[in-house]
């Protein structure tokens, strides 16, 4: 009986073990076939409001790439917070949908995996080559020098968004065009418990896309030529603890937004409680929380000095969605149509109006929609002024890795405690030695 | 991410190895047909089970084994077979506590045994308070016991979620009591970040774990003969006496495994965790589970994290088998 119960014990002992050992997986085979010429899985990210939103905007397009090609495209759509992880899982087992959508940032990870077709010239003329998408979209798919990973399908940018009354209040005319302008109009507008600047302290991948944008423009890259972290240039301390200071400094940001992470800083900008916020086309949030169009400006993020541009006037990450093809598809061809369909000129319009995004695709941005003020902004900073965050297979560990030396650093900054140079520079040290090679 | 069976030549040996019984059976079979018709049977009706457990927990287990000795990263993953072996490198890079990524774990290591420490002795001294209040019957019992149970039932991401909501900083309920309400703290605090959040961890766990140790006990103490107590309180023994000289030796077969029990689920805790701080736990509170997920699944290093996942295993068997031998020991002990 002893035994038995003992033997009971050391099982339950291995099976609660075994949840936490590893998961299984297979093999793939490389190469695309076209054994299923009339069939396609697509994975699509979730661009709007919600996922059944995403499927009735998406099923009538699909409908008619039906109609042109003969091809049933079988659609998922999947929300962000699972997409990764479901990805990580059809590349090793090799079970995946044959064309997904991805995060553009997790290209060169991806890229890395060789699962996904690259894009070399012989595949871009297939949809019509590559010269039909903006330069910058396309250094967005893949590691400099090999061909891209993916194709881009929606393009976005980080914009100013400042509430007009509170500006008209605090006696501001026009919205901050350098940071200094920036700190100093927050002082003005950081009192009677409402903020200035709003900010998503626990949001590892914001924080990765503010300081990057920062540390571009203290001319730090976070990754050397060779692709090895390169945490703690001066560049890149100066720009994490510029971006800390505006909370535990400068005292524009409230202490508070240390632990937001599911957009709580947007509620609290379209409740009339913060100023301002830096954000990638916030406008269908703002209006779905009842704010109206003519409430808020949207204005380019602030730069040290001088108008937007590139390399150190830099003032935005190239954010967007890129589409992707699994090497292992059975309907390459069809995979192929289908890239070429959601790239096409009128989908690509049809699709960025609807999702609020600027199309990568140049011909299509001459449609006047893309001309409204807010996207105007997205558009020329989109063109002039973003730089795609790095494009290393490791990228996915510097958002971790980086992004919580923020948010730790935020957490610091809202107990109260000293940020300094050096407090910065152990955090991101720390951060660079957890990189594996 | 589930299982995928690959042609691995572990399971197949382990498959074997497990199903010792029917082998043993059948070679008995040419001399006592009746016998293992009737022996066979218990093993019949195991099999479903036995192949249940092979391919949720001891397949998986065993390819989380394999994959420990292998570069897995994401240069490889696509294609399993190209990955390198690494021999011991990745258990090396884990047990390396002078380099960051040993340090790290031994930091998450103490934080968890830290937080078993606090989660498990709580859960269990609230369930057998509880336990031993409500064993009288008195009206209003059954409601008591009823509404104790509720965390049980909960849905774990439902009520961590909840949790979550509550220890915001500005417009948490725990916040609103402690500082809007008793005025207790100078300024909001955060539990979510920062120090505060191993607290917020403990806390969660204990209102999740305290039931289960409160119905195991509820059950025990129905064991218990009354006739023990009414001899004890006609000798004059008072309550508190009777806890301990009746209540507490009796329930010593059942807190046996309950303990263990708690210990495993707790030191293994994922749910948590992940629910109530995402990828990226603060450091104060970065359990052991969740520093494997994101040395996996966040770094894409599943060679790394499968080794870590393997030394844990080690660990909880190592824990389980000496507590066995322990309070075994103890046991026959104290029968002879």
């Amino acid at each position: 009986m002893r035994h038995l119960r003992a033997a009971a014990a050391v099982t339950l002992a291995i099976s609660v073990a075994a949840g936490v050992t590893g998961c299984g997986g297979g093999t793939s085979s490389g190469g695309g076939s076209n054994e299923s010429p009339k069939t396609l899985t697509y994975w699509a990210s979730n661009q709007g409001p919600s996922v059944e939103a995403d499927k009735k905007i998406l099923a009538p397009e699909l409908k008619k790439f039906e109609k042109e090609t003969g091809i049933k495209v079988k659609l998922e759509v999947v929300p962000w917070a699972d997409l990764l992880n479901r990805i990580l899982a059809a590349t090793t087992s090799g079970q995946g949908p044959d064309v997904l959508n991805i995060g553009n940032t997790w290209s060169a990870s991806l890229q890395a995996t060789g699962a996904l077709l690259p894009w070399d010239d012989k595949n871009f003329e297939a949809i019509g080559g590559r010269d039909r998408f903006i330069d910058s979209a396309v250094a967005s798919a893949g590691k400099e020098g090999e061909p891209p990973a993916a194709v881009p399908l929606y393009s976005l940018s980080y914009a100013l968004y400042y509430n007009k009354k509170m500006f008209a209040d605090a006696g501001i005319t026009t919205p901050p065009a350098t940071w200094d302008q920036l700190v100093a109009d927050g002082k003005k507008l950081s009192k009677d418990g409402k903020w200035a600047l709003g900010a998503e302290g626990s949001n590892l991948s914001n924080n990765i896309h503010q300081t990057f944008v920062l540390g571009q423009q203290h001319g730090a890259d976070f990754f050397d030529k060779d692709g090895k972290a390169d945490f703690t240039s001066d560049g890149a301390v100066s720009a994490v603890k510029q971006y800390v200071d505006f909370m535990a400094k400068d005292k524009i940001i409230a202490p508070g937004n240390a632990e937001y992470a599911q957009n709580q800083s947007l509620t609290d900008f379209a409740k009339g409680r913060t100023a301002m916020v830096l954000w990638q086309a916030a406008a269908t949030t703002f209006a779905s929380q009842g704010m109206k169009p003519e409430d808020w400006g949207v204005a380019p993020v602030p730069v040290p000095a001088g108008a937007p541009g590139a390399g150190k006037q830099t003032n935005s990450m190239v954010a967007g969605i890129n589409m992707a093809v699994f090497k292992n598809t059975k309907n390459i061809d069809g995979a192929k149509k289908f890239v070429k369909f959601m790239t096409s000129d009128e989908e690509q319009k049809i699709l960025c109006k609807t999702y609020g995004s600027i199309p990568p695709v140049k011909a299509a941005q001459s449609d006047p929609a893309f001309s409204a003020p807010e996207l105007k902004v997205l558009r020329d900073t989109l063109a002039t002024s973003a730089a795609p965050l790095p494009q290393v297979p490791n990228e996915s560990q510097f958002e971790t890795a980086v992004g919580t030396a923020v948010k730790e650093l935020f957490a610091d900054a809202a107990a109260g405690k000293p940020v300094t140079t050096d407090t910065v520079k152990a955090r991101l040290e720390k951060a660079q030695q957890t990189m594996q090679q | 991410m589930t299982a995928t069976v690959t042609t691995d030549p572990g399971p197949a040996t382990s498959a074997k190895g497990t199903s010792r019984g029917s082998g043993g059976a059948r070679r008995r079979m040419p001399r006592i047909p009746d016998r293992i018709r009737q022996g066979g049977l218990p093993y019949l009706l195991l099999l479903p089970a036995v192949l249940l457990e092979l391919l949720i927990h001891l397949i998986p287990m065993i390819v989380g084994i394999v994959m420990s000795f292998r570069q897995l990263t994401q240069f490889f993953i696509n294609n399993w077979s190209a990955a390198p072996w690494t021999g011991l490198d990745n258990y090396r890079l884990a047990v390396d506590f002078d380099a960051p990524i040993g340090e790290a774990l031994l930091h998450s290591f103490f934080v968890t045994c830290v937080f078993t420490f606090f989660a498990v002795g709580l859960a269990w001294l609230l369930g057998v308070a509880a336990a031993v209040m409500l064993q009288e019957n008195f009206r209003g019992r059954g409601v008591l016991r009823t509404i104790f149970l509720v965390p049980y039932a909960l849905p774990v991401y439902a009520a961590v979620i909840t949790w979550a909501f509550m220890f915001q900083r500005d417009n948490g309920l725990v916040n609103h009591v402690l500082h809007d309400q008793l005025g207790l703290t100078d300024q909001p605090s955060f539990w979510l970040i920062g120090d505060n959040s191993i607290y917020a961890l403990i806390i969660v766990s204990v209102w999740k774990g305290w039931p289960f140790a409160f119905l195991m006990l509820m059950a025990a103490l129905q064991n218990i003969p009354r006739e023990l107590y009414e001899a004890a309180s006609i000798d004059g023994a008072g309550i508190w006496q009777q806890i301990r000289k009746i209540t507490l030796p009796s329930l010593r077969p059942v807190n046996q495994v309950l303990v263990l029990v708690l210990f495993l689920w707790t030191f293994n805790d994922f749910n948590t965790p992940y629910v109530l701080f995402g990828k990226s736990a603060p450091a104060n509170a970065d359990l052991i589970s969740i520093h494997i997920y994101q040395s996996s699944f966040v770094t894409w290093n599943f060679g790394t994290g499968s080794a870590m996942s393997v030394l844990l295993l080690l660990f909880l068997l190592v824990v389980t088998a000496v507590y066995l031998f322990f309070t075994s020991r103890g046991r026959k002990g104290s029968r002879a």
